[in-house]
């Protein structure tokens, strides 16, 4: 559906020249979710305006639904534009506007008739649930409605693609999790695809069905949010996974723990596979196991957990037992995996 | 009192009138043809601004340089240097004709800059999602640029028109009449301390109540 064909994007200025984009290539499919994270300055934005064009690219090509963007006359490249919804960090609303007519003046503008236009504002701002608010004004609402009228606003146009740049980095953990659920509901029952930018983890693990991880304005790690999250290559997406588990052991604990048994990381999918497993193994085996510390997070098909235990017991014990749960599709880290686990709490 | 508060009025009731209605005149058609040409003035100054939609250096800087050297000249020398021009544009150099022309070469740069500051102030975030929606460069500039900024158009049009009625008494110097002219013939000239108290008076009031009004008006079109 969207299409970025090592895509270069160089801002040169009077301090010198800024690589944004180093030869990105992306392919976001028809109907999914797909994410992309980094740290700030890794160049999100500017590749998420790339999608549209708002920043056009220094080489490479940018396709949308088969359509070459790069390629259009400014008037087509408008009529491309009514096809692809986005939606900001900062809602970017008239303020002088009431919710209705912030809605409306795009539509009547990309000329809609007026009955058109109404029967578009409505539905859609039901959708988002502002049907009560037609006539406040953005001054009057919280952040969360703010972004709503906007999601309505791009909605409205009936988009094939939505992009979504940091949409919920301005609001409360509460707020963030309502506008996931909205984004999640626009994609399911209305089939649009969303390419989406953040810096949040749980914004990725929460809604998306693929990532792809950037640093210095390169694609250093793609897949799905599984394979990310279960198989993790790089350094940087280490990081962002371990924020999301914080396994934060005392050293003198570790060291105390480490003379008699073993610590393993143990990961699982969906909550029946994980502690039940672990529980068994106390049966089977002359193994105690002791859970130092965990958390189970909701993912967008199940959830994932995380447990980091200590199995007190004989070598040969503790190695049986560890095979085990691999057997019952518990997914194991040893030692050596646990200190790099370390140094992302750090 | 009341006898020569009458006799005052009889006396000069007719030309303080006359004089009022002159100085509305010279200040509603200057400020409309100021208008007319300040505010795309304003519009191209933050359109070509480096960094903008439609960046241009050389219409930018040029139009900056003409702008601030008109800005720098007194309204008094001005009248008088752009004779010539006044002359070529209306075909006279007199009267409130002749007037309008140098009223409007002062104000109309003027509203360029107020236009352009009050529409600098429009968060850039709102024009970029109306490119992104795909709406055309002159609707984002009406529906968008003008709209959100119209409460600051309002109060630099207020400031714009006050110091407009204060040019405006300058007039008098060219034989365009109005209140300033009034106070300082036969206030200042002739000695007649009642015209120019009664004229000061009812300039004040003109001031202050454009200003209120103007406040009031900007205030009800702010929605923040
Ligand atoms: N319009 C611009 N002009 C110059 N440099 C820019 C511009 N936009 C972004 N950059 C630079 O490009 C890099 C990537 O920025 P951005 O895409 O905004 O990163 P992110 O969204 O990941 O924080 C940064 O170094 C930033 O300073
Ligand atoms: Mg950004």
């Amino acid at each position: 559906m969207i299409q970025l064909e090592n895509v270069t994007k160089v801002f040169s200025g009077k301090k010198g020249s800024i690589q944004a984009l180093d030869d990105v290539s992306l392919h976001v499919k028809k109907g999914e979710i797909f994410g992309v994270i980094g740290y700030s300055g890794a160049g999100k934005s500017t590749l998420i305006r790339c999608a549209n064009l708002l920043e056009r690219p220094t080489t490479g090509t940018v396709k949308v639904n088969g359509v070459d963007l790069t390629a259009l006359s400014p008037g087509k490249l408008r009529e491309a534009r009514q096809k692809i919804g986005m939606i900001f960090q900062g809602f970017n609303l008239l303020k002088t506007a009431t919710v209705y007519d912030n809605v409306a003046i795009p539509l009547k503008l990309s000329g809609l008739n007026k009955q058109e236009v109404k029967e578009r504002v409505e539905k859609y701002l039901e959708i988002v649930g502002l049907e009560q608010k037609h006539q406040a004004y953005p001054g009057e609402l919280s952040g969360g409605q703010k972004q709503r009228v906007a999601i309505a606003r791009a909605l409205a146009h009936e988009p094939e693609v939505l992009l979504c740049d940091e949409a919920t980095s301005a609001l409360d953990p509460d707020t963030t999790e309502a506008i996931l659920e909205l984004l999640l509901k626009i994609n399911r029952d209305l089939g649009i695809t969303i390419l989406l930018i953040t810096h949040e983890m749980n914004v990725i693990q929460r809604i998306c069905d693929r990532v792809a991880v950037m640093e210095q304005g390169q694609v250093i790690e793609q897949g799905t949010v599984m394979e990310l999250f279960t198989t993790p290559q790089k350094a940087t997406t280490k990081k962002f996974i371990g924020s999301v588990f914080s396994h934060n052991i005392p050293e003198s604990t570790l060291t105390h723990l480490q003379g008699n048994g073993r610590i393993a990381l143990l990961s699982f999918f969906g909550i029946s596979s994980g502690e039940p497993a672990l529980a068994l193994v106390s049966k089977h085996f002359n193994v105690f196991p002791n859970i130092l510390s965990g958390s189970i997070i909701q993912m967008k098909q199940e959830p994932y957990g995380q447990l980091l235990v200590h199995l007190r017991g004989d070598k040969e014990e503790v190695e049986k037992a560890i095979e085990f749960l691999i057997e019952k599709g518990v997914q194991v880290e040893g030692e050596d995996h646990y200190a790099v686990n370390i140094q992302r709490v750090s | 009192m009341p006898s020569t508060f009458s006799e005052f009025l009889n006396n000069w009731g007719e030309d303080i009138w006359a004089a009022t209605i002159e100085t509305f005149q010279m200040v509603s058609i200057a400020l409309l043809v100021s208008i007319i040409i300040g505010l795309p003035l304003g519009i191209l100054l933050v359109m070509t601004r480096p960094g903008k939609g439609m960046e241009n250096k050389f219409v930018y800087q040029l139009l900056n340089i003409f702008i601030n050297i008109i800005r720098s000249i007194p309204f008094i020398i001005l009248l008088f240097f752009i004779l010539p021009f006044t002359k070529w544009v209306v075909g006279t150099s007199i009267g409130v004709k002749g007037v309008i022309v140098p009223l409007v070469v002062y104000t109309a740069p003027y509203i360029a800059r107020l236009m352009e500051s009050a529409i600098l102030e429009v968060d850039r975030g709102v024009v970029e999602a109306y490119e992104a929606m795909g709406i055309k460069t002159r609707n984002i500039i009406w529906h968008v640029l003008l709209r959100e900024s119209r409460s600051s158009i309002i109060l630099g049009l207020t400031i714009a028109t006050i110091g407009l009625i204060g040019a405006t008494a300058m007039a008098g110097l060219v034989g365009g009449g109005g209140l300033g002219d009034l106070a300082y013939r036969f206030g200042h000239l002739r000695y007649e301390a009642d015209v120019m108290y009664v004229t000061v008076a009812l300039l004040i009031i003109l001031v202050q109540g454009l200003q209120s009004l103007g406040n009031a008006a900007a205030a009800r079109l702010k929605k923040d």
